[in-house]
């Protein structure tokens, strides 16, 4: 066994150790490289040779292999297996309260507009009453309480969907000249269609929250564990 | 009545269970077996009857009156309904108190917020109203 690699194969294509792990384990960087050999003396490619019949033929001096491995490099396995989205818990549905637990509207109440197709959540403070904007949030990152707005009569726009929330490239000025000289100076603006959209959504939300007494209190005001609270002994 | 015993283990005292799986039901004790068991039937709370022990159950101020000693399930159910003994235990304080423990648990995220409301409310009229008081009488 004492010329068996190392390195053995898991599967077919990927190795049990990185080329850097082999490395560390030959202790290959203990010892100094050896010295690239002198070139060989330049040997002429091909050389001339006489047949028996006194007739000459140019021939290779080095004979090529008669065989070469059918397979070279074994080819790493493609993965086709991608990420499908979650499904949505069923005590989430368009309407529920929920009490975001991350990010920095941690605390707030907001209301859940709608699910989306990556299994993120359409939330909406709504913005007026606790300030909170149309956002994306992850399901984890969230309580559902068994209070719900009633949006059975609201219209929820198509357009908002993952792309919609998507980031607009910027321009590659980052850390050139231009960019230090003139940079800061100009603020960003929030899209007015942005603000148009948020105020569309809000108003049937609105609506529906106003019908219920204190509703409207009950989501103005951020959710916190009190003295002998304990979040898994609690029913929301 | 003796001593200062205000509740006996006798045939027809009604009990709290308060171990296993029927914690938290009555049950009337039908018959003693022993210094540390007896037999407990709740036909109409829907524990099954059976030998328990004294150390997992709590006595009530109730009492079945009359109840005959080793009555069947029918009997006992009978002597039940005639004194409305549940309608009483569900009268004391204790029963409320239980309740009322239940119904706090069982709040909804919204619900206690109405209630913190509500307490809020409580304490801006109560509060200022005893600080008067006080001052009155100081």
């Amino acid at each position: 066994m004492v010329n068996a690699p190392r390195n053995s194969f898991i599967a077919p294509g990927v190795r049990r150790y990185s080329r850097s792990a082999v490395y560390a384990k030959k202790g290959l960087n203990k010892h100094p490289k050896p010295a690239a050999k002198a070139a060989d003396k330049q040997t002429p490619a091909e050389k001339t040779v006489e047949l028996k019949g006194g007739q000459k033929r140019t021939v290779p001096t080095s004979k090529a292999s008669r065989f070469y491995p059918a397979e070279d490099v074994p080819q790493p396995k493609k993965s086709r297996k991608t990420a499908k989205a979650g499904a949505i818990r069923a005590s989430i549905t368009p309407g529920t309260v929920l009490i975001l637990l991350a990010g920095r509207y941690r605390g707030k109440r907001v209301v859940c507009v709608k699910t989306l197709e990556s299994g993120l959540l359409l939330v909406s403070g709504p913005y007026k009453i606790n300030g909170v904007p149309l956002r994306r949030v992850n399901q984890a990152y969230v309580i559902a309480t068994s209070t719900k707005v009633d949006l059975s009569g609201a219209q929820i726009d198509e357009k908002f969907n993952d792309s919609y929330f998507a980031k607009k490239t910027v321009s590659n000025k980052k850390g050139s000249e231009e960019e230090f000289f003139e940079g800061e100076q100009k603020k960003k603006v929030y899209p007015e269609s942005k603000a148009t959209d948020q105020k569309n959504i809000d108003k049937a939300i609105l609506a529906a929250v106003a019908n219920v007494p204190q509703l409207r209190q009950y989501l103005a005001s951020s959710f916190s564990l009190k003295k002998g609270q304990f979040p898994h002994q609690l029913k929301f | 009545m003796s001593g200062s015993f205000q509740r006996q283990v006798e045939v027809g005292r009604v009990v709290l269970i308060n171990y296993g799986a029927d914690a938290g039901k009555l049950a009337v004790i039908v018959d003693i077996l022993d210094h540390s068991r007896a037999l407990i039937d709740g036909p109409t709370t829907g524990v099954k009857r059976q030998a328990h022990a004294y150390r997992r159950m709590t006595l009530t101020p109730l009492v079945v009156k009359d109840l005959p000693r080793g009555a069947g399930a029918t009997a006992v159910k009978k002597y039940l309904e005639k004194n409305e003994t549940i309608a009483a235990w569900n009268k004391t304080a204790w029963a409320q108190k239980l309740a009322n423990r239940v119904q706090r648990k069982n709040l909804s995220d919204f619900d206690r917020f109405k209630l913190m409301k509500l307490k809020s409310q409580r304490r801006a009229i109560v509060g200022p109203a005893t600080a008067a008081l006080k001052k009155q009488q100081a």
